[in-house]
């Protein structure tokens, strides 16, 4: 029973932060029809600077906040400075639909490297905030901890915020139209173009929040070679994939869904398995219902 | 009044409007009528700013519609309808609405506006929490409509609004755009593949053909010249 519960809250809090770089992937897709690699450096730069906002404010619950406004500026500053500039220019020709996804591997490449020159090619230690011994229930502990709740309890906030802005207020209206028909938002008024940066910059706080939560949350130890956030882009993808790479609550199910199977083959099976199962339940997928749990089939309109 | 001279247009090699000149009074009707391929729609995305122009000039008042992006344009008061239903599916029918007016900064006129469009057309408030893919192709026209009137046009471009709809409901359509333009002072131009119908409520007629404007004068005299009956009218 234990171990079935140890499971579940595994999978829930990988899941968690599993949805939020599922949701940064979805958003900037949706805004501007480009698979962000460079999530996974901006994720791995925001844990940098959540680092640093520790080591000068002392306090982790500043730093969190401080860290996923930075990550939005800088988000939106790549999508005002870099994107709009190289769609405008190669809009034409055949590497047109590849060019933007491209140069997010370019810049994946540059974060790297600038993390590696700012801080140098050591581990740093990002220390949790909260305690990561798990609970005791009776004589047995479990493996959940304060620190994994937070995470579970925080992301669940941070959905609930996106959900209420997204479907209740006027930007979340014009972001919604920006992304399903683009054109139709323009002809309504809709300044698309600053939809599309402000898209980006909510996918930049999310990817923010996902580096940093997924460094307190496993050994708080990075380099600017860390593996993990190559996996976190990987397996956010997959996510965002599963649930139609259009739809928000899509990508916070297909999330749940990943993290969930992966905690099950980790535990019942072998932890080497993780990866391969997360691509075979990817292929799975694409055959059996290529739109994703709850993508459309219609798409887009122009 | 919407002063249109010289307006020269192309699609890569191909040249989609042919130094296109016509004016349209203030608060009138306007068809431009003429075969696939005339150029209607190209002349009707050049004005809302969706596609740019070769030479020429398009003014609405002392508004240049050759500069600028569409959602500049919908802020100086014209509003344009695509070919083709154009809504979103995915969204509800009052959130198509509100999404017209999310620019205007009096949320109070924005009410108003889509009190006004529910008027016009009572089955959208019916629908009004449906998504918009499950309304039949007329309602969605009457939606797409509605969503441009929410923006407070005074020049309204409608393309093909009777694509693919029965009879009965292009009457009623062509009715509301009547409606529109006697009761609200709106004017409007209606790009038409039913030319018949189009000239029989519209006050001044364009024909267009490869581009360039064949014949334009009063929709009666359109409708009554033989030339345009033969090649437009079908009889």
């Amino acid at each position: 029973m234990s171990q079935f519960l140890d499971m579940a809250l595994i999978g829930i809090s990988a899941a968690s932060i599993y949805s939020l770089m599922a949701i940064s992937m979805v958003l900037v897709w949706r805004s501007t029809r480009v698979v962000n690699f460079a999530q996974a450096g901006m994720a791995l730069l925001s844990a940098y600077i959540g680092y640093e906002l520790v080591s000068r404010t002392g306090n982790f619950w500043i730093a969190l906040p401080l860290a996923m406004i930075l990550g939005a500026a800088f988000s939106a500053f790549i999508e005002f400075f870099l994107m709009r500039t190289l769609l405008k220019h190669s809009s034409q020709g055949p590497i047109a639909a590849i060019a933007p996804i491209i140069a997010t591997l370019g810049l994946l490449g540059v974060i790297h490297a600038v993390i590696g020159f700012i801080w140098g090619h050591g581990d740093i230690l990002l220390e949790a905030p909260l305690s990561k011994v798990g609970y005791t229930v009776g004589d047995t502990t479990l493996f959940i901890a304060p620190m994994g709740l937070f995470v579970i309890g925080f992301v669940i906030a941070l959905l609930i915020v996106v959900t209420i802005v997204f479907q209740k207020t006027n930007i979340g209206l014009a972001l919604r139209a920006s992304a399903y028909a683009p054109e139709i938002a323009q002809l309504s008024g809709v300044r698309v173009s600053g939809i599309r940066t402000l898209g980006w910059a909510i996918a930049g706080a999310a990817g923010a929040a996902a580096g940093i939560l997924q460094t307190v949350n496993g050994t708080g130890s990075i380099t600017p070679e860390s593996l993990e956030f190559s996996l976190l882009l990987v397996f956010g993808f997959i996510a965002a994939v599963i649930g139609g790479l259009e739809s928000l609550p899509g990508a916070v199910l297909g999330a749940l869904v990943l993290g969930l199977v992966l905690a099950f083959v980790q535990i019942y099976i072998s932890g080497t398995l993780v990866f391969i199962v997360a691509f075979l339940l990817l292929l799975a997928l694409l055959i059996l219902r290529p739109q994703g749990f709850l993508g459309s089939k219609a798409g887009r309109r122009a | 009044m919407l002063r249109i001279n010289g307006l020269t247009v192309s699609h890569g090699a191909i040249r989609a409007l042919d130094g296109v000149s016509f004016s349209v009074e203030q608060g009138g009707l306007t068809a431009v009528i003429g075969s696939n391929g005339a150029g209607k729609t190209t002349l009707m995305r050049t004005l809302s700013g969706l596609k740019s122009a070769e030479s020429g000039s398009a003014m609405w008042n002392d508004h240049n519609l050759l500069h600028g992006k569409p959602e500049h344009h919908v802020r100086q008061g014209v509003s344009h309808v695509s070919e083709g239903k154009s809504v979103i599916p995915q969204l509800t029918v009052e959130e198509n609405l509100d999404l017209g007016a999310l620019w205007r900064r009096n949320s109070s006129e924005a009410k108003k506006s889509k009190a006004e469009a529910f008027e016009l057309f009572p089955r959208l408030q019916e629908r009004r929490s449906q998504q918009a893919d499950t309304l039949s192709g007329g309602e969605r026209q009457m939606l797409a409509i509605s969503r441009a009137y929410m923006a407070r046009p005074q020049l309204l471009l409608l393309d093909e609004p009777s694509l693919g709809l029965a009879p009965l409901v292009i009457e009623q359509i062509f009715q509301s755009i009547r409606h529109i333009v006697d009761s609200m002072g709106v004017t409007v131009v209606l790009v038409e593949q039913n030319a018949m119908g189009a000239l029989k409520i519209a006050d001044s007629g364009v024909v267009l053909n490869l581009g360039t404007v064949a014949a334009s004068g009063k929709a009666s005299d359109l409708i009554a010249d033989p030339a345009v009956r033969t090649a437009y009218l079908g009889f």
